[in-house]
């Protein structure tokens, strides 16, 4: 459960107010591009400070917590794997400072087994299909093992039916491990497809989250003017 | 807050390294009322040759610059590559191949007499402003072809759709835009120039600053005279230091400048012939002189004097060193702060700086014993600007690409910059040290102030070697100087660029 505390954060030109708890397995933000969706997951993050308020895990504040101790792992739009780095270098990275070990290196495997890629390791990011990078970006939040997984439009760059693909094992992957996650979404068909909920961030406030079915099928005026059937 | 105290504490030593020789210069240089009619004239003639270089060379540029923007040939890239070379290029060694060509007994003497063309002597201003042009003439039309690439295509298409004159509409408004830059910067290096004037100027009329600055230390040793000339050189350099930085184009080291643009207009046979004879003539003005040193130099190469080789290896280490040290210096400082540390060497000559160490040494130490540590500070002090230029790109995009994946994953201090930043920023290290280590290599500057008998680089002992007219091993010593200082350069430019295919 995800909490944000009358959390305000600089989006741009304006500010943006927060004031609401996440709980459901998979929220999606919905909302015009440059209305802070993205900046709001990275002040979750913690990339970026809030001008003030709080962010709560559980109950716990970890507002001013770095980004690599709080409970949370980001797929980013772009940049998920170290592009010098081969596969097996890039996922160990989640788990350790050194060489991989027996055991560790059994996990990386096992990791990308689950996202379906099997023997990749010894390669470089730039050998692999953009839907296989996608793979192993997931695979690396796997491996992190954070209960809060938030997804920053990781699979854009796919095509209709990869896209669809990944998000099913995304939202596969986290009801097996048990994660909540919150995604940004431009494409409402993404959110209505694994988010059970949504919350509208535009004019520079971030809504409630409401069942999602409900939402897409009577918007409310902001996110209808986005829809554009207002 | 350990992060942090690693770059000040570098940007502080920095500063240090040039201030505090510059101030022993001032300390003990006095104030302008101690110059006199020589020192002024030796001002005179500084602003002069290098208001005369400059010019010439932007002038000379543009019907080049005009040429290679317009056509394709053959070879053009390779053309264009060759012209960032100079700035490699050791200034003893093109002053071997220009006398080659222009030199008394020289290829366009050997050809003119015969027809009764008046003799050309290359020794004195002519010689200078000559070297010079050979050096900026190719710096020049780099940044004068980035003028003619940065005019958007569409342009182009449009005058052509319009039958509008090119030279008009756009190549005359562009470069009345460029070329005060470009005069800037070739006037600001030819300020600082001092290998050139010591090896074909002198004399009352043909007497740098720079140059004074030599002669106060090695014929009257004066140290007091050498300390007024430095600090002239500083006002100088400082002046004109600020004067470039606000008119100066970016991006000398361009790269894409082979890129080629469609062209509708100067398809007459005129243009044609003479874009073709204004490329040729730069081109051989810039390789004969090049080929020369490499002809002229082979027969000698078997029979060099033992001097030779011990120079070679000495400068070897010098360069590597130099290297070392100012990679050193350099990844702290890569940050806007850091860069104006750094800037604050390109300001000030390397003969400046040499000039106040050897003021602040002199009562501690034999300067000959510390002229190769001296050298390869100033060396480093005088890299550090352009291999902060360099670096400071590749750093920005490698955090802007992976400064959020490295902060999730916890990455932080030593580690993030062994796993992420040192290996992103690869290529631009080895360019940069392969630049530091050809230009330390090819110095001939402070090591001429403190050197004695046995402690001589390679470029000073080609520069003795041509005093004493041993002409034979001197060309045959500036080969193994170029093969060294282009191997320097080519060898970390490649480490940089790494195996790719694995």
């Amino acid at each position: 459960m995800l909490q944000l505390d009358h959390l305000t954060f600089r989006q741009g030109s304006f500010d943006l107010a927060a004031d609401v708890t996440m709980s459901a397995p998979i929220t999606a933000l919905v909302g015009p591009s440059g209305a802070g969706k993205s900046t709001l997951l990275n002040v979750i993050a913690g990339f970026i400070p809030p001008a003030s308020g709080r962010v709560l895990w559980r109950g716990q504040d970890i507002t001013v917590l770095p980004p690599a101790t709080r409970p949370v792992a980001m797929l980013f739009q772009d940049n998920n794997l170290f592009a010098h780095l081969d596969i097996g270098r890039n996922l160990a990275l989640a788990l350790t400072r050194k060489r991989p070990n027996e055991a560790e290196r059994a996990r990386i495997a096992e990791a990308l087994a689950r996202v379906g890629l099997q023997g990749v390791e010894g390669r470089k990011p730039a050998e692999l299909s953009g839907g296989q990078q996608s793979r192993v970006a997931l695979a690396r939040v796997l491996l992190q093992a954070r209960p809060l997984m938030l997804l920053d439009e990781p699979f854009a760059a796919l095509g209709p039916a990869l896209k669809h693909d990944m998000l099913d094992l995304v939202a596969e992957v986290a009801s097996e491990k048990n994660l909540q996650v919150i995604m940004v979404s431009h494409d409402p068909q993404d959110a209505a497809r694994i988010a059970s909920e949504a919350a509208v961030v535009a004019e520079g406030r971030v809504d409630l989250p409401t069942p999602t079915q409900a939402l897409l099928r009577d918007p409310p005026p902001a996110l209808a003017r986005y829809l554009g059937n207002g | 807050m350990a992060q942090r105290a690693l770059p000040i504490t570098t940007a502080l030593l920095v500063a240090g390294m040039v201030i505090l020789p510059v101030t022993a210069v001032l300390w003990r240089g006095g104030g302008p009322g101690a110059l006199g009619p020589a020192e002024w004239a030796a001002l005179r003639f500084t602003l002069w040759q290098a208001a005369v270089s400059a010019a010439l060379s932007v002038a000379l540029a543009v019907p080049v610059a005009r040429g290679l923007a317009r056509r394709t040939f053959p070879g053009r890239g390779t053309l264009i590559a060759l012209m960032g070379a100079p700035f490699i290029l050791p200034v003893i060694v093109a002053i071997l191949g220009l006398l080659a060509v222009f030199g008394g007994s020289g290829l366009v003497n050997r050809i003119g007499a015969p027809l009764g063309v008046p003799r050309l002597d290359i020794y004195g201003y002519h010689g200078v402003i000559l070297a010079h042009v050979f050096f900026n003439l190719p710096l020049a039309v780099r940044l004068l072809l980035q003028g003619w690439l940065d005019i958007p295509a569409e342009r182009f298409r449009l005058a052509a759709a319009l039958d509008a004159p090119v030279w008009r509409v756009l190549e005359w408004p562009m470069l009345r835009r460029v070329c005060p830059g470009a005069f800037a910067v070739i006037f600001v290096i030819c300020l600082g120039s001092f290998a050139v004037a010591l090896t074909l100027g002198g004399g009352p009329r043909a007497t740098t600053v720079e140059l004074a600055i030599y002669q106060a230390f090695r014929f009257d040793f004066d140290l007091g005279k050498a300390a007024t000339l430095a600090a002239l050189q500083l006002v100088l350099g400082l002046a004109a230091g600020a004067f470039a930085l606000r008119v100066a184009p970016s991006g000398g080291f361009g790269i894409g400048l082979d890129r080629q643009r469609d062209r509708w207009d100067g398809a007459t046979p005129m243009a044609r012939a003479a874009d073709g004879l204004w490329i040729t003539f730069a081109a051989a003005f810039l390789l004969l002189p090049l080929l020369s040193v490499a002809v002229a130099g082979l027969p000698g190469l078997a029979q060099m004097p033992a001097e030779v080789w011990s120079a070679a290896a000495r400068s070897l280490a010098l360069a590597l060193g130099a290297t070392a040290l100012t990679l050193a210096l350099a990844l702290p400082l890569l940050t806007a702060p850091g860069e104006t540390a750094a800037l604050l060497g390109i300001a000030v000559s390397g003969l400046v700086l040499g000039t106040g160490y050897f003021l602040l040494l002199q009562p501690i130490i034999r300067p000959g014993d510390v002229a190769l540590p001296v050298t390869m500070l100033v060396n480093a002090l005088m890299a550090l600007p352009f291999v902060i230029r360099i670096l400071r790109p590749g750093l920005e995009s490698a955090r802007a690409d992976y400064g959020r994946l490295a902060a999730a994953l916890g990455l932080s201090g030593w580690r993030l910059w062994r796993i992420v930043y040192l290996p992103r920023l690869r290529r631009p290290l080895g360019f940069a040290a392969g630049l530091t280590a050809a230009l330390s290599m090819g110095d001939l500057g402070v090591i001429t102030l403190f050197a004695d008998g046995d402690n001589a680089t390679l470029p000073l002992q080609i520069y003795r070697l041509m005093g004493s007219y041993q002409m034979e091993a001197a060309r045959a010593a500036a080969l193994l100087l170029l093969v060294l200082s282009l191997g320097l350069f080519w060898g970390f430019d490649r480490g940089g660029r790494g195996h790719v295919a694995a």
